[in-house]
């Protein structure tokens, strides 16, 4: 009996129902608050704001509930938002100079000027499964407020810089507005900007993976973790009719400057060249694994070889945006029938030519 | 079809007025340079990329409030990724849709081009994933743009040549390389080879997007579009043993449907509107036949 493909609104409709449903779970546990998920799951929460483009934990909480907890999803809905909100205008550049501190490290200098503060980190706690949590009613420890200090904290490696010992992020001549990609598609060879941009947006566990096979001889960098820093810093923009730069909010960030011998090219004498990560919230290993890609990829204007996955452009820069990538292997998904019947047309037609003779089910 | 009421928190077609004009600006540069692959500032759409991001973009900037739409994919009005289409651009536009060809002014599709032949003023547009012919031959997007440019297409005769030598004749069944207006070898997006010929002359204006590539190309109406092929070795087409085992047609594209666990098979028009049309209308000259008789 031939059944045909029928029914897809009705089947849509049914799914939307029993997605709300799963999605919900069980009505005897309380329904979980937008506000409870910006508050307790932070991380979860930057991880979205930065790759969805977005800086707003309540609507990226807002994301979080709304897909379960799925974070490419999560940012799939913050992007699609985006998408149709204007373009009010464009902000000062940040200056993270200026942060106040939750947490700043260094891995290349013991000490310096403003100190190391490690503040909020998982990295030493050991790991052990906190069953108190389960119970719940936890009382916190009061947490030390974070370094409210007026003096700015300028980046340890601009004092390396002062030294010529590592080159100097100088803006260049003329240097124009930086291309939207959002708004602009992605053209090769791109510049550090827009490959920077095109980072920040990309996914974690891509970034990471790249950034690790650097590690591993695909492409030798030699890094240091020059240093990482998270903490809130000021917003400013200038609007038009005033002319000069109004304060319009603060902003919680990671930025990692990482630092990379160099052993020097016919044009440059050797000295530490530069990586740079930058990511919303508290991500620091979003913004060390980009600092890691973004100096691979300057292989190219360093006078590098170009023989490694994450020194190449196209290859980098066209497979770490997660919706591109999750869309198109989902998009398996979809009904393939007519490319798959002239595909088994084709294969019967050369099984036969094989001398094989083709088995009739 | 219920359809879904028009959301007015949204723009007319979702997109903003100056997208749209953006994407115009695409389109009318595409169809000025034909088979050539416009880059245009593709939008995030709240449908995934590999879902038909670019068709939609196309059709929401080409889409005016008394347009009828279409939206087919592999052929059929029915599949879900269709009715998911339509709903969203009878959400956001509030336009009249319908299943049948003559009647659309506008035709999304994925896969397929329509049996019944289209004509003049009417436009297609055919959802994208790979835009670039040689992606498989040449990755590198800066390599393949050099290519076009020089119209240096060698690489893709070579493969054509291999197959030939390998199997005897060219393997590619879908997404079978085109040459479009003597200039730019195209992608006609992943429709059957059965198609292709359709392609050619034809009245209405084809439209292709791209949206996770941000590529636009069009074949404007009455254009030469050529499938590659050697001298020796002619383009053909796929060909069925049987009719369609519902309307008779013999002249369609033909999916196979497995109908039981014994692996018993059917052959059915894979275009559900021009399969149902013959249908009725094979219905209709019955029952004229049996009043005459009467």
């Amino acid at each position: 009996m031939y059944v045909a493909v029928k029914g897809g609104e009705t089947a849509i409709l049914n799914s939307y129902a029993l997605l709300t449903e799963l999605r919900r779970g069980d009505p005897a546990v309380p329904e979980i608050g937008t506000d409870q998920i910006s508050a307790q799951l932070r991380l979860a929460v930057a991880r979205v704001m930065t790759e969805g483009s977005i800086y707003d934990p309540e609507l990226a909480a807002l994301a979080l509930k709304q897909a379960a907890g799925d974070a490419v999803e999560a940012i799939f809905l913050l992007r699609a938002h985006r998408t149709t909100l204007p373009r009010l205008g464009y902000s000062l550049p940040l200056e993270t100079g200026r942060m106040h501190l939750w947490r700043r490290v260094s891995a290349a200098f013991k000490d310096l000027p403003g100190g190391q503060i490690l503040g909020p980190t998982y990295d030493y706690t050991q790991r052990l499964l906190d069953f108190s949590l389960l119970d719940g009613g936890e009382t916190p420890a009061a947490a030390q407020a974070p370094v409210d200090n007026d003096m700015a904290t300028p980046s340890v490696i601009d004092l390396l810089a002062q030294e010529g010992l590592v080159e100097i992020d100088a803006v260049p001549e003329g240097d124009s507005a930086p291309r939207d990609l959002t708004r602009e598609p992605l053209r090769f060879p791109a510049d550090r900007p827009t490959r920077l941009q095109n980072l920040a947006r990309a996914d974690e566990g891509f970034l990471l993976a790249m950034g690790y096979s650097t590690q591993r001889g695909y492409s030798h960098t030699h890094p240091f973790a020059g240093e990482i820093r998270f903490g809130s810093v000021e917003l400013e923009l200038v609007p038009e009719e005033l002319g000069f730069p109004v304060s319009i909010g603060d902003i919680e960030v990671t930025e990692c400057q990482m630092i990379n011998q160099f052993a020097g090219s016919k044009m440059l004498p050797p000295q530490f060249t530069r990586g740079y990560g930058l990511a919303f919230g508290h991500s620091e290993r979003k913004a060390m694994a980009m600092s890691l890609v973004d100096r691979a990829l300057r292989a190219r204007e360093l006078g590098e070889a170009v023989e490694a996955p994450a020194q190449m452009e196209e290859f980098v820069l066209s497979h770490s945006d997660n919706l591109e990538a999750s869309g198109f292997v989902q998009h398996l998904k979809l009904p393939h029938y007519v490319d798959f019947q002239s595909e088994l047309e084709l294969v019967r037609r050369m099984r036969r030519a094989h001398g094989q003779p083709e088995e009739e089910a | 079809m219920n359809a879904p009421p028009r959301d007015h928190h949204v723009n007319f077609a979702y997109l903003d007025e100056r997208t749209k004009r953006m994407i115009r600006r695409a389109i009318l540069k595409a169809v000025c340079i034909p088979g050539y692959q416009v880059a245009f500032g593709s939008r995030e759409m709240p449908l995934p990329y590999g879902w038909g991001t670019g068709g939609i973009q196309v059709t929401a900037s080409l889409l005016g409030p008394d347009d009828v739409l279409k939206v087919i994919d592999q052929g059929s009005d029915d599949t879900v990724n269709a009715v998911n289409i339509r709903r969203f651009f009878q959400r956001t536009a509030g336009v009249e849709v319908t299943t049948e060809t003559p009647c659309a002014d506008v035709i999304q599709t994925r896969h397929r081009i329509p049996e019944t032949p289209l004509r003049e003023g009417q436009i297609i547009v055919y959802q994208v994933p790979v835009p670039e012919p040689m992606q498989r031959l040449e990755p590198r997007e800066a390599e393949t743009r050099k290519l076009h440019g020089l119209a240096e297409y060698g690489l893709m005769h070579v493969k054509l040549y291999e197959d030939i030598a390998r199997f005897g004749h060219i393997a590619t069944t879908y997404d079978y390389p085109v040459l479009v207006n003597g200039r730019y070898v195209m992608a006609p997006s992943p429709i059957p080879k059965f198609d292709n010929p359709k392609m050619h002359m034809n009245p209405a204006l084809q439209v292709f997007g791209a949206g996770r590539e941000k590529r636009i190309y069009a074949v404007p109406p009455y254009t030469p579009v050529e499938s590659l092929a050697f001298d020796d070795h002619p383009f053909t087409v796929q060909k069925w043993d049987s009719p369609c085992a519902l309307c008779g047609a013999t002249d369609s594209f033909l999916d196979e449907v497995i109908t039981d666990d014994h692996g018993t098979r059917m052959f059915v028009c894979s275009d559900s509107d021009y399969c149902r049309t013959r249908q009725q209308a094979a219905q209709a000259c019955g029952e004229e036949k049996l009043r005459a008789r009467a």
